[in-house]
């Protein structure tokens, strides 16, 4: 046998373990990450193709048709499948489109909080001394406050808009990461790799981006996960108390504050709404807890 | 445990401290604290007045030292508003969220440690399914629309509770309810996995072997071990409370510090916001320091600094 058949001898076993393989089908084996995917990708396509999906617009108002209830109970329009509101706006049309304010206040604002937070937690975790001593001391700082408090306070501060929004989510959501990335980094400086790295003389920023960094991207995407479900969550409480979008751009929060004072009417107004904030919650928390399985094995919890 | 004490005092301190320049600073962040801290409709001489009187044209470091001499003296300002002493607001506020934050704290306690006590000792059975269920809901659900549903259906459908205000003793059942469910659910979850992991340890497979009838490996040996780490999350859960009452509180009008805020900040009454902001920040950290201390005497490991 010639050499390079013996190296394809070697290399055929592993294939038909292929890695990409074994995840799908762990993937398609947990009911929990399946209903995960299904919501998100729902939720991504409602966001990026509202003007398509949605059967009205979002603030496209009919007072002859305005107060409906569901299609399904007494007096409902088989055209307003949840109902309308007191302005005649199709309130799963709303839905639909308020899941633009919830996806990019998510996105955005994890994708800010994680770079301030990684960045500042490679800093503390790697160079260590004052750094260090400053950084703990800021994510100490924020993290003393109540969240909500914190979030509502400095909403209230600067005013409503969704750079506003994601600003402050960034800011505030960035806590958290600093201390798993310094955590992560404190535990990995003395890996033999690491030093060996060093020993051969990478500079600094190359030790941390090619040795450290990769080893910390399964807690990282986790919690990414996690934290964009509370975004959402959190968005929608700063909705409802008047503190995130404009009240004229639908987003859930903003329709359950106009549901609240129907409540008693027209029921319809704020019961979906909190559906849809309910089932996005849940389905990124599937999907988190199944990648938290995958790709953190450490952490693995029964 | 002394050095403990003194070196978690000193950080508290520190953190009191950080908290008050935090909240100074972002105030001035804007550009223009008086054009915040008066109402949106000012005319400029109204803003340009209340600088004036505030003194908000001196010195930053004038300002920063007068203020924090003032938070020393036990003087949070004035409100806009209301033209009362903020501190007073506060005080007269502050019984109505404490019995709220205890109630829906006690019933985080009562409700999700013992699920998950169960849940945890008999893993993948009907019963765990239904706790892990609980854990999900306390997650996923909204607490301000969970208030709005048990007000739809157990004050307007059934109407067996009050909506609103704080009259009579059932009116603390449905907004303690709202505000404790997302407790029981971080509870549940918590208790459910650090009791798996204390069933995994050596001590208790030990406990087993020599003969321990099961009852005394749970009580003697896994709830002792499984109550440490409650604490800590008991504390975390307490201080969340306080900043879900913001929405709790205004849904059900109950007269606590959370709908003040929520006043303060619809009335753009500033000065009002950054006392409640400077009372609930030092209260956490107090909360977290008792906490603590509380930790270090059941678990002598926490003691080394």
């Amino acid at each position: 046998m010639t050499r390079t058949a013996a190296i394809a001898q070697l290399s055929d076993k592993p294939k038909r373990h292929s890695p990409s393989g074994d995840l799908l089908r762990r993937f398609l084996r947990d009911p929990g990450a399946v209903v995960g995917a299904i919501v998100v990708i729902t939720l991504v396509i409602c966001a990026i193709f509202a003007d398509s999906i949605a059967p009205f617009g979002p603030i496209e108002g009919d007072l002859m048709v305005s107060k409906l209830p569901e299609a399904w109970a007494e007096g409902g329009n088989p055209a307003h499948i949840l109902g309308t509101d007191q302005l005649g706006q199709d309130i799963l049309s709303r839905i639909i489109y308020g899941a633009r304010v919830s996806l990019a206040v998510g996105f955005f604002g994890v994708l800010l909080a994680a770079s301030i937070g990684i960045t500042l937690g490679l800093l503390a975790g790697y160079l260590g001394g004052w750094v260090d001593t400053a950084v703990t001391s800021f994510v100490n700082l924020l993290l003393s406050v109540p969240y909500l408090v914190l979030v509502i306070v400095i909403a209230a501060i600067f005013g409503r808009s969704l750079i506003n929004v994601i600003l402050i989510f960034g800011v505030t959501g960035s806590p958290i990461f600093v201390r798993l990335t310094r955590g992560e980094v404190l535990r990995l400086k003395n890996e033999e790799y690491v030093l060996a790295a060093k020993a051969l003389g990478a500079p600094a920023f190359r030790v941390v981006l090619r040795h450290i960094l990769p080893n910390l991207l399964g807690p990282l995407v986790t919690m990414a996960t996690f934290e964009m479900s509370a975004m959402i969550f959190y968005e929608s409480g700063l909705s409802f108390l008047g503190l995130s979008v404009p009240p004229e751009i639908p987003s859930w929060g903003n329709m359950l504050t106009l549901g609240r004072r129907f409540l008693a009417i027209y029921p319809w107004m704020a019961i979906y709404p909190g559906v849809a904030i309910a089932i996005t919650a849940l389905g990124v928390n599937l999907l988190g807890d199944w990648l938290r399985d995958v790709l953190d094995p450490r952490t693995r919890k029964q | 445990m002394g050095r403990y004490l003194i070196f978690r005092i000193l950080q508290s301190a520190l953190l009191i401290f950080g908290v008050l320049l935090l909240v100074f600073f972002m105030v001035r962040l804007t550009g223009d604290p008086a054009a915040l801290m008066v109402s949106r409709d000012a005319t400029p001489a109204q803003i340009e007045a209340y600088r004036e009187a505030t003194g908000l044209n001196r010195p930053l470091h004038v300002q920063l030292f007068d203020y924090l001499s003032g938070v020393a003296r036990g003087d949070l300002g004035n409100s806009m508003e209301r033209n009362l002493p903020n501190l007073q607001l506060i005080g007269q506020r502050l019984p109505a969220t404490l019995e709220l934050a205890l109630a829906a704290l006690i019933l985080a306690v009562t409700v999700g440690v013992p699920l998950g006590i169960i849940s945890g000792m008999w893993p993948n059975s009907p019963f765990d399914y239904i706790a892990r269920l609980i854990g999900l809901a306390g997650q996923t659900i909204p607490s301000f629309w969970l208030a709005m549903i048990l007000i739809l259906v157990f004050a307007v459908q059934l109407r067996w509770l009050p909506s609103f205000g704080r009259d009579t003793f059932t009116s603390l059942i449905l907004p303690a309810f709202a505000l404790g469910l997302g407790g029981i659910g971080q509870l549940v979850r918590l208790t459910r996995s650090t009791v798996l992991e204390v069933r995994a340890e050596n001590y208790i497979r030990t406990a087993r072997a020599k003969g321990l009838p099961s009852r005394r490996v749970a009580w003697q040996h896994i709830a002792p071990n499984t109550a440490i780490p409650l604490i800590s999350v008991i504390g975390i859960n307490f201080t969340y409370a306080l900043g879900g009452s913001v929405y709790i509180e205004t849904i059900f009008s109950w007269p606590g510090l959370g709908s003040l805020l929520n006043d303060a900040i619809t009335n753009s009454d500033f000065p009002l916001v950054q006392a409640i902001t400077i009372f609930i920040a030092i209260f956490a950290v107090c909360v977290n320091l008792l906490t603590d201390i509380v930790y270090g005497l059941v678990d002598p490991r926490i003691r080394q600094v």
